[in-house]
């Protein structure tokens, strides 16, 4: 392990010290981030899921009268009709702050007023199955854009979710107890050295004694 | 100023035109490939695309996850729903929680 290369000084001593401080500091945000983060996915997750089941739902009966719709006329016809759309849909993208996710925003702008003036077609050779079938997906719409904006930000905190868990993980399994197994270990190298001076100079002290005075201690 | 873009096959995405988003009909798997990419450099701020061929675009589609602008969006084509959007929330609880607790059953 790491341990192994440290070298048992006390400058290393204080550098360790306060590198688990701002560990344990961190490690405790980055631990209420990742729950606030949680609880609020959660939420917009069960969110996103029933948009997502009721936007299914729509899309399939859409679907279902375009079927008919163009069983009842000819294809060229409804080519033609669905060919010049008279609606256009322009999105604005604004930016949330979310626990420093940014999750997108939309807000869509029709070119016409009237958002519901989406019959392209003269209604003289389309059947009224087609008219039923726009309205239909009409009406699914503002689901699907709504549906959009939340799975977008479910992807996005999801990412940052799992990102800051590792972190978290990173913190507190590795980093915080290799600094505090460094801690000991260069305290007690710290504490090995100064005994064996200690015992040094009470050596050195008897033989010099000795030598002066031929007198010895342990005599 | 973004758009809306709608890609998929004809059928399924030619009632999308009336409502004025744009739609592109694509059925060959390079083909989309490549119209994904240009869509998102021409400004599309959605592209909803057809869980069909959302499943042939998978490597492509995961490179724009993590970036806020586009948004892609999986919705059911003409011929039923594959049940792969559902999945892609259950997977980002996956990712987020390490199991799927919400919608497991």
């Amino acid at each position: 392990m790491a341990s192994t290369q440290v070298t048992p000084t006390r400058m290393e001593l204080t550098k360790t010290k306060k590198k688990l401080t701002t560990a344990v500091k961190g490690h405790k945000l980055l631990k209420d981030k990742r729950d606030e983060l949680m609880r609020q996915f959660l939420d917009l997750v069960r969110e996103n899921m029933e948009l997502r089941q009721k936007v299914e739902a729509g899309i399939r009966s859409a679907n279902k009268n375009f079927v008919i719709a163009k069983a009842g006329m000819d294809e060229a016809t409804l080519n033609t009709a669905l060919m010049a759309p008279k609606q256009e849909v322009s999105l604005e993208v604004g930016e949330k702050n979310v626990m420093s996710v940014n999750i997108p925003v939309f807000t869509t702008k029709t070119r016409t007023a009237d958002a519901n003036d989406i019959y392209s077609y003269g209604f003289a050779f389309t059947s009224s199955d087609l008219d039923g079938a726009v309205k239909s997906l009409a009406d699914i719409l503002p689901d699907m854009l709504k549906l959009a904006e939340t799975e977008k930000a479910c992807q996005l905190m999801a990412a940052e979710i799992e990102k800051t868990r590792r972190r978290v993980n990173a913190l507190e399994h590795v980093i915080i107890p290799e600094a505090q197994k460094n801690i000991k270990y260069i305290t007690m190298k710290l504490d090995e050295n100064e005994r064996s001076s200690q015992i040094r100079l009470m050596k050195v002290k008897d033989m010099m004694l000795e030598e002066a005075h031929h007198y010895s201690e342990r005599a | 100023m973004y758009k809306i873009a709608v890609l998929g096959d004809y059928d399924s995405i030619y009632g999308f035109a009336a409502l004025g988003l744009d739609t592109f009909s694509v059925t060959a798997r390079e083909e989309a490939g490549e119209k994904l990419h240009q869509l998102v450099n021409d400004g599309y701020g959605i592209i909803y695309i057809t869980e069909a061929m959302a499943a042939e675009l998978e490597h492509e589609i995961a490179k724009y996850q993590n970036q806020v602008i586009p948004a892609i969006i999986q919705i059911p084509g003409i011929s039923g729903n594959t049940g792969a959007g559902v999945n892609s929330v259950k997977k980002s609880v996956e990712q987020a929680v390490g199991s799927d607790i919400l919608f497991s059953n």
